[in-house]
């Protein structure tokens, strides 16, 4: 299916291309492609681009290149017919401790669906989950997917602050605090991954177009991986 | 050696032209709020453009310098002094070990610069020795500066070529009660109403209480929308305009990397920095411009630094030249004997 592009400016440093108007896994991959054919055809003259659900914010200097052009250069770029079954999405394994401390809101998350524990656990982490996008804050991905079954209305206080690494649902949506940070989101599991780290080469982990699945792990295992994670030792499996 | 805080002032950080790169995962840019004023204060050292400063916010710090070093101050007039003595903005100054810089008090504008030939050495972290408070990296040690705290330098450079040609004539911040910003509409100006732009571009708005490095929110009339104002996110721009609940929001420096309101506007680069050196209180007008407009604004600033540059390279006349120095103090003779 080829659709065209629309196209607007956002001041003079940047413009906007929406790829569509919906929340939806293909129009995504769109924008995702695009992303990458930016990166295999680059335009002089383009900096950071922000990938989100439907459409790509890409910054320029308009020093170097023309509003004009940018928009027709990444209108062809838009229209080249990309299919993205051909892309290798990376599925990264995120470790999640579902009990105890870790896991504060899983009760009630259970209580709410009519659920077993058990069974919560088994259903958040029985599927991959696409991140349409990072955003809100470093590394924070927006998850689609999440099942009917255990959307969860958002705490109506929230809290003051959450870890970083609490796993959470806030509505239909599920998704990784990167850093400590206020919350309203229901918690219902703790990685020992730092999904964001400053002073790792690749200071965020993941990219939008990549899949995160979550592995259930026991309280004993977290502290191990936490320890390897802590001197550096442990190995991102994807 | 460096330069030590013995007094902080309210909000004063390390900044640079931010964070870039890493959007498309979350990360904010962060950086400088008034580009403009940065860039001379590095121009007027030859430093490198993108070199790192010390932004502050409404009230200076008062720094000690442990080493020599070259600065030059500009932005808002804080009325700086060293030792006591007033010096002049947009001039290169030279410190002397023990010296100390401070603010007498700002009288315009909102944020001042320093910048140093001698280069702040803090770390880069993902490309850039900007502050991102939020997220606690980057600038000294991923906070704002405390008293006490000794920044030390990554160079010894105390020379600068035509030193006494680096001064510009440049007071730009009066009469900042009430500025009109350009804007270029959109990206999603056809939320609004015909009604809702007309009051965005011909109201007159306030500076509220609510403004910091990542956004000024604006007292003033509704603008009206035609049917609410959430989109799904996407990305924001450095200056994008929100319109959350009729009232505008400027997104800034430490803005989020996206938002899931409708912008109704973006301001133009170049007038940024007004905006940036506005305080609470002052009033604020919209007019439109095109993105064609807009980016020849960006030409001609790019213009009148290169003319700066120019300027302060000049080879001191009074100081090389003996025979021009002969020829002007013969005319002083000349009117003394009239």
């Amino acid at each position: 299916m080829k659709q065209t592009a629309k196209i607007s400016a956002v001041g003079d440093c940047a413009v906007l291309v929406e790829l569509g108007s919906e929340i939806s896994p293909e129009i995504n991959a769109r924008v995702i492609s695009l992303v990458q054919l930016i990166k295999e055809q680059p335009i002089e003259g383009a900096a950071d681009t922000i990938p989100t659900f439907c459409s790509l914010l890409v910054n320029y200097d308009p020093r170097v290149i023309s509003y004009e052009k940018i928009c027709r250069r990444l209108s062809d770029l838009a229209r080249l017919d990309t299919r993205t079954d051909e892309k290798s999405a990376k599925v990264f394994q995120i470790p999640v401790c579902y009990s105890g401390d870790y896991a504060p809101d899983i009760e009630y998350i259970a209580e709410r669906a009519g659920l077993s524990v058990q069974e919560v656990i088994k259903i958040h982490s029985g599927r991959d989950y696409l991140i349409y996008m990072l955003g809100f804050m470093p590394g924070f991905p927006y998850l689609g997917g999440l099942d009917e079954r255990i959307h969860t209305p958002r705490l109506e206080v929230p809290r003051v602050q959450i870890r970083a690494g609490s796993v959470g649902i806030g509505g239909t949506q599920t998704g990784i605090y990167p850093l400590d940070s206020p919350g309203g989101w229901q918690l219902l599991g703790m990685t020992p991954l730092k999904t964001y780290d400053p002073t790792r080469e690749k200071p965020i982990l993941f990219e939008a177009g990549d899949y995160i699945r979550f592995v259930p792990i026991e309280k004993s295992e977290f502290e191990e991986i936490k320890a390897r994670v802590d001197d550096g030792s442990y190995e991102y499996s994807f | 050696m460096g330069v030590r805080v013995l007094k902080p002032g309210l909000l004063t950080t390390i900044q640079d032209l931010g964070r870039n790169g890493y959007q498309s995962q979350g990360f904010g840019v962060s950086g400088v709020m008034d580009r403009r004023s940065f860039t001379i204060a590095n121009l007027l050292l030859d430093n490198p453009q993108d070199e790192a400063v010390i932004e502050f916010t409404l009230i200076g710090p008062t720094l000690e310098f442990t080493s020599e070093t070259i600065i030059a101050v500009t932005g808002g007039n804080f009325q700086p002094m060293v030792n006591k003595r007033p010096i002049k903005m947009y001039t290169a100054i030279y410190m002397n070990k023990g010296d100390i810089l401070e603010f007498a008090g700002c009288k315009t504008g909102c944020r001042g610069y320093i910048a140093f030939s001698s280069f702040l050495n803090v770390p880069l972290v993902m490309g850039s020795r900007s502050t991102n408070i939020k997220c606690g990296i980057g600038g000294f040690q991923g906070r704002k500066l405390r008293e006490r705290d000794l920044i030390i330098f990554r160079q010894k450079r105390r020379y600068l070529p035509q030193f006494l040609s680096r001064s510009l004539d440049i007071n730009e911040f009066q009469n900042q009660e009430e500025i009109t910003l350009r804007v270029v509409l959109g990206p999603q100006n056809d939320y609004f109403t015909e009604k809702g732009i007309e009051t965005f571009l011909s109201g007159v708005y306030t500076v509220s209480k609510d403004y910091d490095r990542m956004g000024c929110r604006l007292e003033g009339p509704m603008i009206e929308s035609k049917g609410g104002t959430d989109i799904i996110s996407d990305g924001i721009a450095f200056g994008c305009i929100q319109v959350p609940s009729g009232k505008p929001i400027i997104l800034l420096a430490d803005r989020q990397t996206t938002g899931g309101y409708a912008k109704i506007a973006t301001i133009a680069s170049v007038d940024i920095p007004k905006l940036a050196q506005q305080k609470p209180g002052n009033t604020v007008r919209f007019t439109a411009v095109t993105v064609e407009e807009a980016a020849k604004l960006i030409l001609d600033e790019e213009r009148e630094f290169e003319s700066f540059r120019n300027e302060i390279r000049k080879p001191c006349a009074e100081v090389l030249t003996s025979r021009l120095t002969a020829k002007r103090l013969s005319k002083l003779f000349v009117r003394a004997g009239d």
